[in-house]
């Protein structure tokens, strides 16, 4: 049997930056998955977007939850996807994961993606489910700041290629 | 490139037992993924499965949840708790629950060995084609700095025989 789930590319910051990008993904896979640990110097927002297309062709649902109440909406043509939809990154290392599908296809692309943002009393967890409206194969994801506040150094984000066959 | 996602450890019960616990895991793998297939011998539908980290029982653990019972949708939290999952969402199969039935779990705990607070998602799911069914889906913090050497998994029934526990290294490198 092949080998499958392999590491493609990983980034730990050694000093802040306002944004980490994998770039020249290779259609060798059939899925991607990105795992990222992440902090802030304060509280920030943070989004990432494909093949740096800032075009109206994102949107999103979103299943949310604070530790008391339940939140679902919606966003579309939106320029971005977010990693910060319900909570902002501060301090406290939070994780992001995102699972996209048949990344290199011919058809748009659909992309799973959480927020694991509690805090020891606050914050909560984020699961959405994101759409790009673009046929063209994903060769770059970039994730930036969308403010002054960067991401910390010792941010890590890894992403990782899964084959079927 | 290496492939990842190696097993580091197995344990399938061969009779019931209060806890399994997986030591001296090595740090040469970036996160760790725990799968588990369990059953508890709680008389009721359902039992919860609870964490510890490398024996500790400070009041270090917290957690945020969506929960579902097929009928209701909740969000919880805990905090400062002696052990992970202490909300009680966070549950199997037990033995009121329909014969033969397993829930299934998914924990996945990234930068286990990075000297900051621990970040987790978590994933149980207990359908039995009945009334009592749940899932749930975690958000959890361990506050500790330490890097994890150890996963004790207990519950407060015991774990039935054929009950199944594997722990996995991915690497980023």
């Amino acid at each position: 049997m092949p080998a499958t789930y392999e590491p493609i590319a990983t980034t730990t910051l050694g000093s802040a930056a306002s944004s980490i990008t994998f770039s020249s993904i290779a259609s060798s896979w059939t899925d991607i998955k990105v795992i990222i640990v992440a902090t802030a110097a304060s509280n920030a927002n943070f989004a990432f977007r494909f093949n740096s297309d800032s075009g109206s062709n994102y949107s999103r649902t979103r299943l949310a939850g604070d530790g008391s109440s339940i939140t679902s909406s919606q966003n579309t043509n939106q320029t971005e996807l977010q990693l910060t939809s319900s909570f902002s990154i501060g301090t406290t290392p939070v994780m992001r994961t995102l699972d996209i599908f048949s990344y290199a296809g011919s058809t748009n692309k659909t992309v799973l993606f959480e927020e694991i943002n509690d805090l020891n009393g606050s914050g909560g967890l984020n699961k959405q489910v994101g759409l790009w409206r673009n046929t063209a194969a994903i060769t770059s994801i970039n994730f930036f700041a969308q403010s002054a506040t960067n991401f910390a150094a010792g941010t890590t984000a890894t992403l990782y290629g899964i084959k079927n066959a | 490139m290496p492939s990842t996602y190696t097993l580091i450890s197995s344990n399938v019960l061969s009779s019931s037992a209060a806890s399994v616990t997986f030591s001296s895991i090595p740090a040469t793998f970036t996160d760790l993924v725990l799968r588990i297939s369990s059953r508890s011998d709680n008389t009721i539908a359902a039992s919860t499965i609870r964490l510890r980290f490398n024996g500790s029982s400070s009041a270090s653990y917290s957690e945020t949840l969506l929960s579902g019972s097929g009928s209701a949708a909740v969000s919880a939290r805990s905090s400062s708790a002696t052990y992970m999952f202490n909300a009680g969402y966070f549950v199997d199969d037990a033995n009121g629950a329909t014969a033969n039935t397993f829930g299934t779990t998914e924990i996945y705990i990234p930068s286990y060995t990075v000297a900051q607070n621990k970040p987790l998602s978590g994933i149980t799911a207990q359908e039995d084609n009945a009334t009592a069914a749940r899932i749930t889906a975690e958000a959890g913090l361990w506050s500790n700095t330490a890097a994890i050497t150890s996963i004790e998994i207990f519950s407060n029934y015991n774990f039935l025989s054929t009950s199944s526990f594997y722990l996995y290294g991915i690497k980023n490198s």
